[in-house]
């Protein structure tokens, strides 16, 4: 039987036609782990799974581990991986699903907290305003780190970077919003952005 | 027709499990002109035939009906069993109760039903049966052979010692293939040049092998056992008969700096020159395309030099005509180009790779050019870029291959041995050079194949990574190759001097014009296409052509070889008599209703229909006509559905016959 | 010549020196840049990874402005926007999304329109016009062109140039009378929206980046994505604090967006550009 990241990966609930759509041309047994991911990738070393590996996991129906590694946190989304992949698999795709469902499922990986932090205040960012505001994310973003993962430091990593910006004029202190925020709320509500869901206790 | 036996064989239970057979006896009994019916366990079997051979004598039937399995099994068991008793074999029909009854069935009652009007369409044809003839088409015992690399090589001479003459056609001014180009081969490194070039020899001087070299068939006509075979001889502006070979032409020829195609690039040759020097015929050619003489009337030194007074720069193509019964086809294969620029829009090419930017990134026909002992480097291993000896040399395998996003999703079956005889050949010339192989699989099925990869790992240290490349670049002078092991589950980087990409087989350029040509088949990737992939591995389905070599899948040598003899035997076979025998079931023409439209001239997809004249006995013209080559018509009735005044039938498969089936079922 | 312009957020935040550098140096080539009214944040690699739909929708909102707005071509200067608006015009192509999207961002679509980056808006212009316009040749400039990830990956949703070996960069820098280099690090990630999240990743890659470029002889590096500039340009300094005393020496590269070197070419002042806003101002 086929693998199918909709029966092993997505996020429980309905399947998402869109993220099945994306990934209709992918199949995982497609795979026949040459490794040429994993040779293009800039980040692999930093990955505790490489990029093929994790699609073998795949193969094997254990999401759980996938979900859960570092990889897909530590992945920066440029493409090289499905671009070179000789059988069309679209790994840096999976690699979006993989994340989509971790958070979903709260499996997001520990140490990645920031990546995961960022990324979050990120949407919740522009869900406020419609489009970034970048001191606001910043400041909401740090915070985040400090309370989930104790490290202080962050808050005064880049500090010295304010004022430079300020120098040439490249911070706004009162950042522009879209006008019709309430299009970008409903946007949100109906794309029902897992992003924000509680954590179940 | 109206005595007729029908023989329902059980096969076994193959056949009776589901088909009542006792019912279908007796029901069919009572069928119109059927004067016996009868059923056996195994009507195939000795004790079977004989019960057929006595009914028909016996009963002195003029047509039976065999029902059982399919008639590509048994058909011709069962006409041989009728003709020896005496019964034209053309009168015998098979009902196909197994394939297409019992083994697809499972209900009893209804499988018997189906099985008895299965049988009772073919007691509808056979009794609208008349006796037919075998074909006898005289045969031109000659052969012609397309391909001179080793494939070609070893099935003229095959042919040609047993007696026959063969017509050998080379498109490149020498025999000899790739195999020529290669310095020693797997599995035994024996040298390549050395077990060939005696064979090229002979093939150059046989009295029988009339060879064709810098020639290309232009056009084929005619039809098994009676080819007519157009070839173009390109201007060579030598004349072959008056050159000597003395090679005074070559040496003086000032424009010494083309890239040699025998070399794949990897070293220079003349305007005038001759591949390599074991050529065969050791004959030059003179490159038009360079050639300052021809181009712009200049230079000529090589006439004024050479003492035969072979140079002729007003030399032109010239179409030779030939005869030949059997033609096989041996055109090899070329590998797949890995630079950017690619012929099709599907295949993409290798940009990562940097094939054609970077001039230390070769492929592996290059690779064999430079490390072999008659090389363009003379045997001295040295990159192309700088003329260093390079210390570690990366092969990549699988390039092209088993690529479906932008080379062929096949395996090219050599590859993984020829790269392991690389690294083999790389160490013997450079003791403290390190190769380094990064590869998917190793194939190496075959005889001594694996311990041959094995001794390439273990004793003469290539260093094997499982996994492909992503991308290679230059910095300092080194290429940096980026790949995987998956193994180790790691990105691997490595910097080479030299790096070999295992490029894909593929059919050589213009195969498809030239199968068009034959009317023989070809697969999606160009590799031309056997009669059966089992049982007729070396036939085509047009009637007397015949394939070999790597032009029908990739292949190494032995088994090119291999193929090559086969297909030579197949030929042997055919030419072995003056006469050829065809099965009748073709299509025929009413000359006298033939309204002389050619509709079926212009649909025939075998181009087996000829304008004919109806002539009196005394010659006197009465009227034009369409009428059917038996040589070439394959039976597909395509004339027959298009026939506007009807007078097209097929023989064995009648117009009568197909209405009376009908018939009998309504 | 009208085109609908999205600026995208990168533009009106920290990288309004880009906005500068593009409306300075097309305005002089007759392009007139038509901000789209209302758009909303495309969502970045914070929508791609957390939300696919999202990651569709952000955007499709943005195109049907853009249709509504009657514009027949959508220039989005950031590569990660116009690779996000062309991954919506798949969706509407390939999967029938159309309908569903619509609704969701409460407006019609068609996914008709023509998405370009800053190198086809060149290129629509015309490179012999441009060469025609250029005032000072920038002879002093040896550029290595950066093309990062998003210009030409994933080839069949940016279908743009050569992914393995891009071109087409050098084509309008090499208008400009400037030299530029050979180099390997052209279509190599920076990191991109990994600035603040994963800085070791940035910082190691930002400085393959700019290392590779250097060590073939590019004396500046020429980008035509907002991301790149952030991390080649303002993160240079942290990579020369981490790798500096490896090589013993600092880089100082300068980075370029392309609209800054034609605009210098086209007799544009640094300031005019906004050169004078970046990191790293000389070499
Ligand atoms: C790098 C490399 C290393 C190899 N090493 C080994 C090895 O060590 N051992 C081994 O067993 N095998 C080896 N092989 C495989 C070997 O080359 C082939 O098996 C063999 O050459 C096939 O022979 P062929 O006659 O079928 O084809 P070819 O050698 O390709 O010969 C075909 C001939 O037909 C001619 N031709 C093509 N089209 C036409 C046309 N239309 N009209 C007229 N003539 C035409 C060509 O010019 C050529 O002369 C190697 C292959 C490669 C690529
Ligand atoms: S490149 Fe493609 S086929 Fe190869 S291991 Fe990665 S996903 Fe699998
Ligand atoms: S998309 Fe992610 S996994 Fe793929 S090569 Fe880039 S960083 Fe690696
Ligand atoms: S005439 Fe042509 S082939 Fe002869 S020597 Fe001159 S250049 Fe060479
Ligand atoms: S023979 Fe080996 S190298 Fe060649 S395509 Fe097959 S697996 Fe790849
Ligand atoms: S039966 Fe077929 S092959 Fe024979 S003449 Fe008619 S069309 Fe041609």
């Amino acid at each position: 039987m086929e693998q199918s990241l909709e029966d092993n990966v997505l996020p429980q609930g309905t399947p998402d036609s869109f993220l099945l759509g994306a990934l209709a041309h992918t199949h995982l047994q497609d795979c026949y782990q040459c490794g040429k991911c994993t040779a293009g990738c800039p980040v692999a070393v930093r990955m505790d799974l490489a990029p093929n590996q994790l699609i073998r996991l795949l193969q094997l129906d254990d999401s759980e581990t996938a979900l859960r590694s570092s990889t897909i946190w530590e992945c920066v989304s440029c493409q090289t991986c499905s671009a070179r992949c000789p059988k069309s698999v679209d790994c840096a795709g999976v690699m979006d699903v993989l994340r989509e469902a971790s958070l979903a499922q709260h499996k997001a990986a520990k140490p990645q907290h920031a990546v995961v932090a960022f990324q979050k205040a990120f949407l919740d960012n522009i869900r406020r305003n419609g489009r970034l505001a970048e001191l606001e994310l910043i400041g909401l973003y740090k915070a985040d780190v400090v309370w989930n993962t104790g490290r202080i430091g962050v808050l005064f990593k880049d500090a010295g970077l304010a004022p430079q910006l300020n120098k040439r004029k490249k911070l706004h202190l009162l950042p522009e919003k879209a006008k019709d925020r309430g299009v970008v709320e409903r946007i949100f509500a109906r794309c029902s952005a897992r992003c924000s869901e509680p954590e179940k206790k | 027709m109206s005595k007729i036996g029908v023989f329902t064989c059980w096969c076994g239970e193959n056949i009776a499990r589901t088909v009542d057979v006792d019912e279908v006896a007796k029901r069919v009994a009572g069928f119109p002109g059927v004067v016996c019916s009868l059923n056996y366990k195994y009507m195939c079997s000795d004790p079977g035939q004989a019960m057929v051979r006595e009914k028909i004598a016996s009963e002195k039937l003029d047509g039976i009906v065999v029902a059982s399995c399919s008639p590509h099994m048994h058909l011709k068991t069962f006409r041989k069993a009728a003709q020896t008793a005496g019964l034209n074999p053309y009168l015998v029909e098979m009902a196909n109760i197994r394939e297409q009854c019992s083994w697809v069935h499972h209900d009893k009652p209804s499988a018997t039903a189906k099985a008895i009007d299965i049988i009772r369409l073919s007691v509808a044809k056979v009794r609208n049966d008349v006796p037919l003839r075998p074909i006898q088409v005289p045969v031109t015992r000659r052969a012609l052979v397309i391909g001179g690399g080793v494939a070609g090589i070893q099935a003229a001479l095959d042919i040609a010692d047993a007696g026959h003459e063969v017509v050998m056609v080379e498109r490149e001014p020498s025999i000899g293939g790739k195999m020529a180009g290669l310095s020693e081969t797997f599995p035994t490194l024996d040298c390549s040049q050395c077990i060939l070039t005696p064979r090229m020899v002979e093939v150059g001087q046989h009295p029988r092998i009339k060879l064709y070299s810098y020639s290309e068939v232009e056009a084929v006509d005619g039809f098994v056992g009676n080819f007519k075979i157009k070839i173009r001889q390109k201007a060579r502006y030598v004349d072959v008969s008056k050159c000597t070979g003395c090679g005074d032409c070559w040496s003086v020829c000032p424009l010494k700096k083309n890239p040699s195609e025998f070399d794949y690039g990897m070293g220079m040759r003349p305007a005038i020159y001759i591949p390599f020097p074991q050529a065969v015929p050791a004959r030059p050619v003179i490159d038009k395309k360079v050639c300052a003489k021809l181009i712009r009337n200049g230079c000529g030194l090589c006439e004024k030099k050479c003492k035969a007074g072979a140079i002729d720069f007003k030399d032109e193509d010239r179409v030779v005509e030939e005869s030949v019964g059997c033609i096989v086809v041996a055109t090899g294969y070329k590998l797949y180009n890995i630079a950017k620029e690619q012929p099709k829009a599907s295949l993409a090419g290798y940009g990562e790779y940097g094939y054609g930017k970077y001039k230390d990134v070769i492929d592996s026909l290059q690779f064999e050019r430079l490390i072999s002992a008659s090389g363009p480097t003379g045997g001295v291993f040295k990159r192309p870029s700088d003329g260093a000896i390079p210390k570690n040399v990366v092969f990549i395998s699988c390039v092209g291959s088993r690529d479906n996003a932008k080379g062929m999703p096949y395996c090219s079956k050599i590859c993984c041995m020829y790269t392991a005889k690389h690294t083999m050949l790389y160490k013997h010339k450079v003791h403290d050079g390190q190769a380094h192989v990064f590869y998917m699989d190793i194939r190496a099925g075959g005889k001594g194949y694996d311990e041959f990869v094995r001794r390439a790992i273990e004793q003469d240290g290539a260093r094997y990574y499982r996994g492909r490349v992503s991308k290679i670049t230059q910095e300092n002078g080194k290429l940096i190759v980026r790949g995987a092991d998956t193994l180790a589950g790691t990105p691997v980087e490595i910097e080479a001097d030299l790096v070999v990409l295992a490029s894909a087989m593929r059919p050589a350029d213009g195969v498809e014009e030239l199968a068009q040509k034959l009317n023989i088949g070809y697969d999606e990737f160009g590799f031309l296409m056997e009669s059966h992939p089992k049982l007729r591995p070396v036939e085509t389905n047009t009637g007397g052509v015949f394939i070999a070599g790597a032009c029908q899948a990739p292949k190494d040598i032995p088994e090119a070889v291999a193929q090559a003899s086969a297909a030579a035997s197949k030929v042997q076979v055919m030419l072995a008599a003056d006469e050829l025998t065809r099965e009748p079931e073709i299509a025929a023409i009413n000359e006298q209703t033939c309204a002389a439209c050619y509709t079926c001239l212009h649909t025939c997809p075998y181009h087996a229909i000829e304008r004919a004249e109806v002539r009196t006995g005394r010659g006197v013209f009465i009227k034009n006509t369409a009428r059917v080559n038996a040589g070439l018509c394959m039976g597909c009735g395509t004339c027959v559905s298009v026939c506007p005044s009807k007078s097209a039938d097929l023989q064995g498969f009648s117009e009568q016959q197909i209405y009376a089936m009908v018939e009998s079922l309504v | 010549m009208n085109i609908g312009y999205y600026p995208g957020c990168a533009l009106h935040g920290s990288s309004n020196d880009y906005e500068q550098s593009l409306r300075a140096c097309l305005g002089l080539l007759d392009v007139q840049l038509q901000e789209i009214k209302d758009w909303i944040c495309c969502g970045a690699t914070a929508a791609h990874s957390l939300n696919h739909k999202l990651s569709l929708a952000l955007p499709a909102r943005n195109l049907a402005l853009a249709e509504r707005d009657g514009h027949k071509q959508l220039f989005a200067p950031c590569p990660l926007c116009s690779m996000q608006l062309l991954k919506v015009q798949k969706a509407i192509a390939g999967n029938g999304a159309r309908g569903e999207l619509a609704q969701i961002v409460e407006a019609d679509l068609r996914g008709d329109s023509q998405v370009l980056n800053l190198i086809q808006v060149f290129q629509n212009i015309g490179l012999d016009r441009l060469k025609a316009a250029v005032k000072i040749p920038q002879k002093e400039i040896t550029a290595a062109c950066y093309y990062g990830c998003l210009l030409t990956r994933p080839p069949d949703v940016t279908h743009f140039d050569d992914f393995e070996q891009p071109t087409s960069m050098e084509a309008v820098v090499a208008a400009t009378g400037a030299k530029t280099v050979d180099w390997n690090y052209k279509t190599e990630c920076c990191g991109a929206g990994m600035t603040m999240a994963n800085e070791d990743t940035v910082l190691d890659l930002a400085h393959k980046i700019l290392s590779n470029a250097a060590a073939h002889g590019a004396n500046c590096i020429v980008v035509a994505c907002p991301m790149c500039h952030v991390n080649l340009d303002m993160k240079q300094e942290a990579v020369n604090r981490r790798y500096g005393k490896k090589h013993g020496k600092k880089l100082g590269m300068v980075v370029y967006y392309l609209s800054d070197l034609v605009g210098l070419a086209l007799g544009i002042s640094a300031e005019q550009l906004g050169i004078d806003r970046h990191f790293v101002t000389k070499a």
